[in-house]
């Protein structure tokens, strides 16, 4: 019984880790500049190992197998993120202004900020 | 049963390399290439962990979590290379 139920979470888990990772490709693919793909990749690297990683673990139970999987997760929760800002950060000192809605330049420290009156 | 969960989650990983892969191939910038890249990598050690699983050969698990680690030098390394032209470059200003 109890066998059952941690495969069925395992699969589960396993099932919304792959869901997330393709919607982190397609968002990958469909966003139009660094800055939203940036977004749709890197949260999808933090969530989809956070399910895969955990669903694989369940299968396992406690052994040296969980025990890696759980030091791999560690890396990658801590590295992930560090990667994605290092790369917004380096894109945004190389010059490359996000793309917004009103085509007003986000980034531009120069550009006035819009006035209240017109909000 | 389980094995059917795995594969369906290795193909879908695989899917998700494909388009990282081309996006990598494919962009703007050179950003738009690091981050292709640098999916491109956690995937791959979701992918490695996922084969230990499938094939049921528990050393993998060490590939992956070399793997894991690797990849994150990689990157920043590149990302260095890219901004200062030097890995060897120390960090104080006035490079720009």
């Amino acid at each position: 019984m109890t066998e059952s139920l941690l495969n069925i979470a395992s699969m589960l888990m396993l099932l919304a880790g792959g869901a997330f990772a393709i919607i982190g490709g397609i968002g990958l693919l469909r966003f139009p500049d660094v800055y939203t793909r940036l977004h749709a990749g890197s949260i999808t690297d933090t969530l989809a190992p956070l399910l895969i990683v955990g669903g694989l673990a369940l299968q396992s139970g406690w052994s040296l197998l969980t025990l890696k999987l759980l030091l791999i997760l560690l890396f990658l929760l801590f590295t992930t993120p560090t990667a994605s800002h290092a790369t917004a950060r380096a894109a945004m000192l190389a010059g490359i202004r996000p793309v917004t809605a009103s085509g007003h330049d986000a980034g531009d420290p120069n550009q006035k900020e819009p006035s209240s009156s017109n909000t | 049963m389980m094995e059917m969960g795995l594969l369906v989650c290795i193909l879908a990983i695989f899917a998700t390399m494909a388009m990282a892969l081309w996006r990598a191939v494919r962009g703007q910038s050179i950003y738009d290439t690091i981050v292709g890249v640098n999916v491109f990598g956690t995937k791959t050690v979701l992918l490695i962990a996922l084969i230990t699983y499938f094939t049921g050969h528990d050393d993998l698990i060490d590939v992956a979590l070399v793997y894991a680690l690797i990849n994150f030098l990689a990157v920043v390394a590149v990302l260095k290379l890219v901004r200062r032209r030097d890995l060897a470059a120390s960090g104080e200003r006035g490079h720009d």
